[in-house]
């Protein structure tokens, strides 16, 4: 079944220098149990376009399209109407856990307060499910937690207690921006590993953005490859790691160390991301690709599938690209 | 060439970082705890080779930095460098050493004065330990040195803001380089760049070291790209090195149990081999520094500890190419 089907999705800042198009006519969609992976370079619109979804965008922020979850629209949804879905149904985690918790509060009542705003309990009754919940994420000493404050906890044990609260409703979609960027390895290890738990036990889809292409490859089916807003490769994670056709996916999994294996220099893509306020006339990936045409300067390549699975957007033979790889 | 025919530049014996913390609502005449940072740590660099550091925030990798430059003082033990004991140098003296030995930062843009240009920025080094170099001199050099990192030369008016974070390394790269020194620490110095950039600024560092024959210590929670640019690394847990080796002996075979549990915890871009490998996940939460456990600093979460591990402490042991600290090694390796 799908869960959410997002359309066209398109993200506009207003700034005094002009309008951003942060994201650029997105097309994706997600299944109940299913896990998307959003990759790409900073600004390149993996975080708009969550937010977008979530009514979180910025004042100068202007959304259209359209984004459907189980059939209802959610963009431009008014406040009370959104806050039905969010936390109930969707819930999100944030990438850095020290600043999305509220540093004046207990965690207990902050766990509390979502049960008792969304779900109607009593103060009791929600910090009983609060321990509950802290437990099922795996801290230690849940009961004791409650009274304790978020700077007393450790990078790790934060990000438990966002996920914590995202799950207190359990939700059918979660999304998580970035959630392990800031952690150790070892601590990302567990992390990932308690967010495979609960796809398996209670179905949810997540919606999983990172730069981390090895975070991808552990926990996503489908692969979102993103720059300068706009998608440039999507399919399914097997497809995106073992056959890339676009010049950008194949760059990006070359460009990564690999502890598995050993190499002297390792190819990189040249030059920097694209400001935004200024993108090239075309493909906006042109200045960076070794694969240029001429008509990559003059017309932005549209989407296109490849299979069907698979959606690309690049002027170069896709059968070149396989073969080379 | 072996180990013992290379010219031996820094010999850190034994260093200590502690920090004393006040404990909260204590006695005004209570005594300060001790934060043990650093706790013994021995390494040695050779010239012309990148020694990578290894572990997780709060292992003490960047104290030990700092400690080796003298942005911070040693507690106890030894830095020699070329024979000379930095600790026991006064800062005057200190100084002189700073044009062997320099050191890039972390956070690109942070660790770069806002209202200087790029040009005074790399040009200042040579400016204060070099004041008797004329002023078209310095500016040729500034100018060369930007080719050099890949920065185009008329960009040198502009100010750190103008840059993105990639650039940004690039200009501390080149800041740390116009020395010419023999030694640079890098402290995490990809870690805030995206992964296309990330490559470029390995590849330059490494391009740089061939060219001016650069010996590196290289410090990052990152193995996969400590891996590809160190010659020898060191794993650290707690502020003591648990594992020393070269980079090809110590990844292909890890033999201290923390380094092997943070291999696995290495997700690895590669759907197949991420979805059948197994992760050895670490029970519990890293011990506080300033009590650390006793005996062998790993073994509260340690999977093979038995109860001597709470009581000795472990030496490093092992032949010159490959070294771990731990007490049940041999009989791990013999499974």
């Amino acid at each position: 079944m799908t869960l959410l089907n997002v359309k066209d999705l398109r993200v506009e800042f207003t700034t005094p220098e002009g309008a951003v198009t942060a994201v650029n006519d997105l097309n994706f969609s997600l299944n109940a149990g299913e896990t998307l992976g959003i990759v790409g370079e900073s600004g390149s619109g993996k975080t708009q376009t969550v937010c977008s979804m979530m009514g979180l965008l910025a004042k100068n922020g202007i959304v259209s399209g359209s984004a459907k979850f189980k059939g209802q629209e959610i963009l431009g949804l008014p406040e009370r109407e959104l806050n039905k879905i969010r936390a109930e149904k969707i819930a999100m985690i944030f990438q850095d856990p020290m600043t999305s918790l509220n540093p004046y509060m207990k965690v207990g009542n902050q766990l509390a307060e979502v049960l008792v705003k969304h779900k109607g309990m009593s103060k009791k009754e929600a910090l009983a499910e609060a321990v509950r919940m802290l437990d099922a994420v795996k801290i230690p000493e849940a009961q004791k937690r409650l009274n304790m404050y978020p700077h007393e906890f450790s990078g790790g044990m934060r990000q438990r207690v966002m996920i914590a609260m995202a799950l207190l409703c359990s939700p059918e979609l979660l999304i998580a921006d970035e959630p392990t960027t800031a952690l150790d390895v070892t601590v990302q290890a567990q992390i990932l590993a308690l967010l495979n738990e609960l796809k398996r036990d209670f179905n949810t889809a997540i919606i999983m953005i990172t730069h981390d292409l090895g975070v991808v490859a552990g926990a996503c089916d489908k692969v979102l490859v993103m720059y300068a807003g706009r998608t440039m490769e999507y399919g399914s994670a097997d497809d995106i790691f073992y056959r890339p056709t676009h010049p950008y996916s194949e760059g990006l999994l070359k460009a990564i160390p690999r502890l598995d294996s050993a190499g002297e220099e390792l190819p990189t893509i040249p030059g920097n991301p694209p400001n935004l306020l200024n993108l090239p006339s075309g493909c906006p990936f042109q200045e960076r690709c070794h694969r240029v045409q001429d008509r990559c300067r003059q017309e932005a390549p549209a989407l296109h599938n490849f299979d069907a699975e698979r959606l690309r957007a690049c002027h170069a033979d896709a059968n070149q690209i396989l073969e080379a790889s | 060439m072996t180990i013992a025919e290379k010219e031996l530049l820094l010999d850190v014996q034994d260093l200590k970082v502690h920090f004393q913390i006040k404990k909260e609502n204590a006695w005004p005449w209570t005594k300060p705890a001790d934060l043990k940072a650093v706790n013994g740590v021995d390494l040695q660099l050779y010239a012309g080779e990148t020694l990578g550091v290894v572990g997780e925030s709060g292992c003490g990798k960047s104290t030990l930095a700092r400690a080796i430059i003298g942005l911070i003082k040693a507690t106890e033990g030894n830095v020699l460098w070329l024979g000379k004991d930095l600790t026991e140098l006064d800062d005057k003296a200190l100084r002189a050493t700073r044009s062997d030995i320099q050191m890039i930062f972390q956070d690109p843009l942070a660790s770069l004065n806002p209202r200087m240009t790029i040009g005074d920025i790399i040009a200042e080094p040579l400016r204060t330990l070099r004041p008797d170099i004329p002023k078209q001199e310095v500016s040729d050099r500034v100018q060369a040195m930007m080719m050099k990192v890949g920065l185009l030369p008329n960009l040198v008016n502009r100010y750190p803001h103008e840059f993105s974070g990639g650039q940004c390394q690039r200009i501390g790269i080149a800041r740390a380089l116009i020395l010419e020194p023999k030694l640079i620490i890098c402290d995490e110095p990809v870690s805030a760049l995206d992964v296309s950039i990330q490559a470029q600024v390995v590849n330059l560092l490494k391009q740089l070291q061939r060219e001016m024959n650069l010996s590196l210590i290289f410090i990052a929670h990152d193995l996969s790209v400590v891996k590809h640019i160190s010659d020898r690394v060191v794993v650290m847990y707690l502020g003591n090195a648990v594992e020393v080796g070269s980079a090809e002996a110590l990844f292909a075979n890890p033999q201290h149990p923390y380094t092997q549990a943070l291999m696995s915890a290495v997700p690895i871009p590669d759907p197949n081999v991420e979805k059948s490998k197994e992760i050895q996940l670490l029970e519990g939460e890293l011990p506080s520094p300033i009590n650390p456990p006793s005996g062998c600093v790993f073994h509260t979460r340690c999977p093979h500890a038995d109860a001597g591990c709470a009581e000795e402490i472990p030496s490093l042991r092992g032949s010159m190419e490959h070294q771990s600290a731990c007490l049940r090694l041999e009989e791990l390796q013999a499974g």
